[in-house]
């Protein structure tokens, strides 16, 4: 696209394999991603798109290929042949800038929202605590919870810990945020204000990775979308394109059954 | 001698609770070293067991193997009598503290790293994707949350030693049922001072049971993930 010339790729994905025992769950993925970009990943379930979203951040380590996260790899370095693992303070580094939404919260459980914000920049940054806090208990706001600094994460309805986990991400001052299915656990009628700060978000020109059953939510929001499918990227474009006029058989034949369902939850709710 | 058994042992009362009493200070110092020791080994071979490192991990579990399959007792005789063979003269108390303390390390090992697994793995992600460092997410994470865990397995470890370490009698120990046994072959009273004895270990024990519930209670705060 001739708008891009000059954005340099934030992200950049480089022949990715993953195989768990005899299970190729990545086969051969290459994927750049540009600073301020948001990108959505479709495709059925056990198309290797949570995969591929747990590599960026070395959560689950690739069998081949290499992750370049601003042109610095990720995990392990390479001099020839072989792989170095990157020592864990590195890779720790290399993680607090990537932030990661998780499709069932992962809130700490003892902690109070306002310290599951705080607990990253006092334990990582070394922020002194009444910052950390300060800017937690702003960050709450942000996400619409400054009423709920002091509840336990037990006492939060689905909803509300998702957003206190995205303010938890945000604490760190990402450079990219993963979004590995962040609604798919909730409740429908909480769905809603999930999907909201996630568009706050896009909106301020955060670079996103949203991996997502909402199709609604990943057309209105993207400016990429990908389909994946078996592992592999099958098709990717504008999302007019992807969701109006899909080139694969695969993307179509997806799209007609997932779109059928919501159409068909829409008239039945 | 004059009179039944219970008027004798009604007379010579006081001066047999102090000989017990002694044996009760003896207990408790044995349960207690023990008790400390075994955290620290047991808290080693969890770490251990959680290492990356196959050949680390395998020496944790060798530890838990060999330790938890051979009878206390057993370990209580070697560590008193054999190290005494090799030179190493110890003391029946100290004797008895690290054989109680090895013995429980290698069974708080396995209560620790249950502990550690309780947790869900989500947790453990989520504080590597802040960017905390594996041993950070470990202390900060998930340490607290299985401390709650273990803390009701911990307390039956605590009340299963303080009775355990009535075996320490067999190595001349002057604990509890030690000075127990030497009361009865003097006196013959033996119903008499064993009901005293068992009243002792009793009135040690449910305080122990009292206080770790008391501490479960006030540690319930939040979910476990």
């Amino acid at each position: 696209m001739p708008d891009d010339v000059g954005r340099r790729p934030l992200l950049r994905i480089v022949g990715l394999h993953k195989r768990f025992g005899t299970l190729e769950v990545l086969r051969g993925v290459d994927l750049q991603v540009l600073a301020g970009e948001k990108l959505s990943i479709i495709g059925p379930s056990g198309s290797g798109k949570t995969t591929l979203l747990r590599c960026i951040n070395w959560l689950e380590r690739p069998s081949d290929g290499e992750i370049l996260i601003d042109d610095q790899p990720i995990g392990e370095t390479r001099s020839g042949d072989r792989r170095v693992e990157m020592r864990d303070v590195e890779l720790a580094r290399m993680r607090a800038r990537i932030g990661m939404v998780f499709q069932r919260f992962n809130l700490f459980p003892h902690l109070t929202a306002l310290d599951n914000v705080a607990i990253g920049p006092i334990k990582v940054l070394r922020q002194p605590k009444q910052e950390a806090r300060r800017e937690a208990r702003a960050l709450l706001d942000k996400v619409g919870l400054a009423h709920k600094c002091d509840v336990y994460p037990d006492m939060l309805s689905g909803g509300q810990q998702q957003r206190v986990a995205i303010a938890r991400a945000l604490a760190m001052q990402p450079t990219l945020m993963l979004f590995d299915e962040a609604t798919s656990a909730l409740d429908p009628e909480l769905v809603g204000e999930v999907l909201t700060v996630i568009r706050g978000l896009a909106a301020e020109g955060m670079t996103m990775i949203i991996v997502t059953h909402e199709m609604q939510f990943a057309e209105d929001i993207s400016d990429r979308v990908i389909f994946m499918d078996h592992g592999q990227i099958v098709e990717q474009g504008p999302p007019h394109q992807i969701f109006r006029a899909p080139a694969e058989t695969r993307t179509r034949e997806f799209l007609r059954a997932v779109i059928d369902r919501q159409v068909y939850a829409a008239e039945t709710a | 001698m004059s009179g039944g058994p219970w008027e004798r042992f009604a007379a010579q009362f006081p001066e047999l609770l102090d000989t017990l009493l002694l044996g009760v200070e003896m207990t408790v110092i044995v349960t207690f070293g023990g008790f400390v020791v075994a955290m620290v080994l047991g808290m080693a071979g969890a770490l251990l067991r959680n290492a990356r490192m196959v050949p680390i991990r395998m020496l944790g579990t060798l530890y838990v193997d060999v330790f938890r399959s051979v009878p206390v007792l057993t370990q209580l005789f070697i560590i008193y009598f054999g190290l005494a063979e090799l030179g190493v003269k110890l003391d029946p108390i100290p004797a008895a503290i690290i054989g109680f303390g090895i013995n429980g390390g290698a069974y708080l090992t396995e209560v620790f790293r249950a502990g550690i697994e309780a947790i869900h793995r989500g947790q453990n992600e989520a504080a590597l994707a802040i960017g905390m460092t594996r041993a950070q997410a470990l202390r900060v994470i998930v340490l607290p949350q299985a401390v709650r865990v273990v803390l009701p397995p911990l307390g039956n470890f605590a009340i299963g030693l303080l009775k355990d370490t009535s075996v320490a009698s067999s190595v001349a120990a002057p604990e509890l049922s030690f000075r127990a046994h030497m009361l009865v072959d003097q006196t013959y009273l033996s119903t008499q001072i064993y009901l005293t004895v068992a009243a002792l270990y009793l009135a040690m024990s449910l305080p122990l049971a009292y206080g770790v519930r008391k501490l479960e209670r006030r540690m319930a705060r939040g979910r476990l993930a």
